[in-house]
């Protein structure tokens, strides 16, 4: 077994047993359980579930991932004094948080639906486009809170960043987007939209299952013009290639931090 | 043998180590001492490589560090305050430090020593700080380095462990292999060094054998000849005087 499997196994067994970690699978399952206790039909579901999976996947990505880099700190320092290279240290540690919080994600998701059948209820592609949103998120927001974490000592600093970055991805950004649309609502806005959304990852997230499940009530001014400039087949392609680049710039910020700072 | 040489390291406009050089001989104990801040933990995580330099050499035996790391397999350390990933139990951390070194030469005394097997299925967040400083000091001896960076290593640790662990480190240096460490408890520094490396404001004041040491301050005893160190370096800088 490589170093990259080796620091891999050490994470996920350590956070695998993780109270934390527990508890976010359970409370995921327990909103789902929720959800179809009081929530209804399995669209009507899933959309609850997007909702919740928006706000709840990048906040806990990005809080504990941030509070465990901190905690890794000596452990960082041990595995750095043995003669292995850092980017394999670092792609160890990255999948070691990464893997056991997007398993815990797809549990606490998707054992309510597979329980309750919602696959009888709700275009298996809606779910299946929820599952990959959720893991893609769940991949991004852990490397922007090692990003986070590497770049600063402090830890309040660090999540405050974290919280701040939150805040921005999942309301705030919105917020600027209706702002640029109202004030330049003359003006062809399409294109320059359409990259606002795809600068998101959780705009990209929302308007992937949003598409698979056909709803386009619910989809927004910028989910509307995704469909219409890409179609039911591109986009999700294009989407899923978003969230890729969107896993992939973070990943590397991370790395190179990792590889550069001094522990 | 490790050779420091001009060795500089500043985090934004602050010197951290200026133009530090020191020689590690083997078959000794070298001390590592200073007031708080003064750059003993940045010497020793540019020897390790977990921080750069910003200007010198670091040798060893003869030959600079690579910057693929591959001479820390010659090296063990132990961190002032050890902490592992707290659900993991302390045989699989050993299990996992074997695993990143297939085929090295393994010496696992001071797991036997220790007692550290009766805590293997022990998660290691679970230990006490003793007992965490216990499996540190174990997993930077496993490998039965040439070069052992100790950085407070009997912080914690109980009387019969330290004793097992000073009677281990003389043992260590009879084979000629070399001991860095650094404490803040003067008597034991006494008591093991053979060279004493003093370091204040990021340099270095004096380094050399602990004899003469005493014979330049004039005193019998470690303590307070690191004190005279101090004090005439206080009103050397004019910080008393």
């Amino acid at each position: 077994m490589n170093a990259v499997a080796l620091v891999l196994r050490a994470g996920v067994r350590d956070l695998a047993r993780s109270r934390w970690l527990l508890a976010y699978g359970l409370g995921l399952a327990g909103v789902a359980e929720l959800l179809f206790i009081f929530g209804g039909a399995g669209n009507q579901v899933v959309l609850s579930l997007l909702n919740a999976t928006l706000l709840l996947v990048p906040l806990v990505a990005l809080v504990f991932g941030t509070m465990h880099v901190y905690a890794s700190r000596e452990f960082i320092e041990l595995l750095l004094s043995q003669p292995l290279p850092r980017a394999a240290v670092f792609t160890g540690l990255y999948l070691g948080l990464a893997l056991p919080l997007a398993t815990a994600f797809l549990l606490g998701v998707g054992v309510p639906l597979v329980l309750h059948g919602a696959a009888s209820e709700a275009p298996v592609w809606a779910l299946i486009a929820l599952a990959v949103s959720g893991a893609f998120l769940t991949a991004a927001f852990a490397a922007l809170a090692m990003v986070i974490a590497l770049g600063t000592d402090d830890r309040l600093k660090g999540m405050s960043l974290s919280l701040a970055a939150w805040f921005l991805l999942t309301i705030g950004y919105d917020g600027g987007v209706l702002a640029i649309v109202s004030m330049f609502g003359d003006w062809p806005l399409d294109r320059p939209l359409l990259g606002l959304m795809l600068g998101n990852p959780v705009d990209v997230a929302r308007v992937l299952v949003l598409t698979a499940l056909d709803v386009s009530a619910l989809l927004g001014y910028t989910g509307a013009l995704f469909r219409r400039a890409f179609g039911s087949l591109l986009g999700p392609s294009i989407a899923i290639l978003a969230l890729t680049l969107w896993c992939a710039l973070p990943v590397y910020l991370a790395r190179r931090r990792f590889i550069q700072r001094d522990f | 043998m490790i050779t420091l040489d001009g060795l500089r390291k500043s985090y934004g406009a602050r010197s951290v180590l200026d133009g530090v050089s020191l020689g590690l001989e083997p078959g000794r104990i070298t001390a590592l001492v200073g007031p708080n801040g003064s750059g003993k933990t940045t010497l020793i995580k540019c020897i390790l490589g977990l921080a750069r330099a910003d200007a010198g050499r670091i040798l060893l035996d003869g030959v600079p560090v690579d910057a693929d790391g591959q001479y820390r397999a010659r090296i063990g350390y132990a961190p002032q305050s050890p902490r592992f990933p707290a659900n993991l139990a302390v045989g699989e951390l050993f299990a996992m430090l074997r695993a990143l070194r297939p085929g090295a030469e393994v010496d696992d005394s001071l797991l036997d020593n220790f007692g550290l097997r009766a805590e293997w299925a022990t998660p290691v967040g679970t230990l006490s700080g003793g007992w965490r400083q216990k499996v540190s000091l174990a997993a930077a001896w496993l490998f039965r380095p040439d070069v052992l960076i100790l950085d407070e290593p009997t912080a914690g640790l109980d009387p019969i462990a330290a004793g097992i662990f000073k009677h281990a480190l003389r043992g260590f240096r009879a084979e000629g292999r070399t001991l860095l460490i650094t404490s803040h408890i003067l008597s034991e520094l006494e008591e093991l060094a053979d060279d004493v490396a003093f370091l204040s404001e990021g340099r270095l004041r004096f380094a050399g054998p602990v004899h003469s040491l005493l014979s330049q301050t004039g005193m019998r005893r470690l303590e307070p000849a690191i004190a005279a160190l101090l004090r005439g370096l206080r009103v050397e800088t004019g910080a008393i005087a």
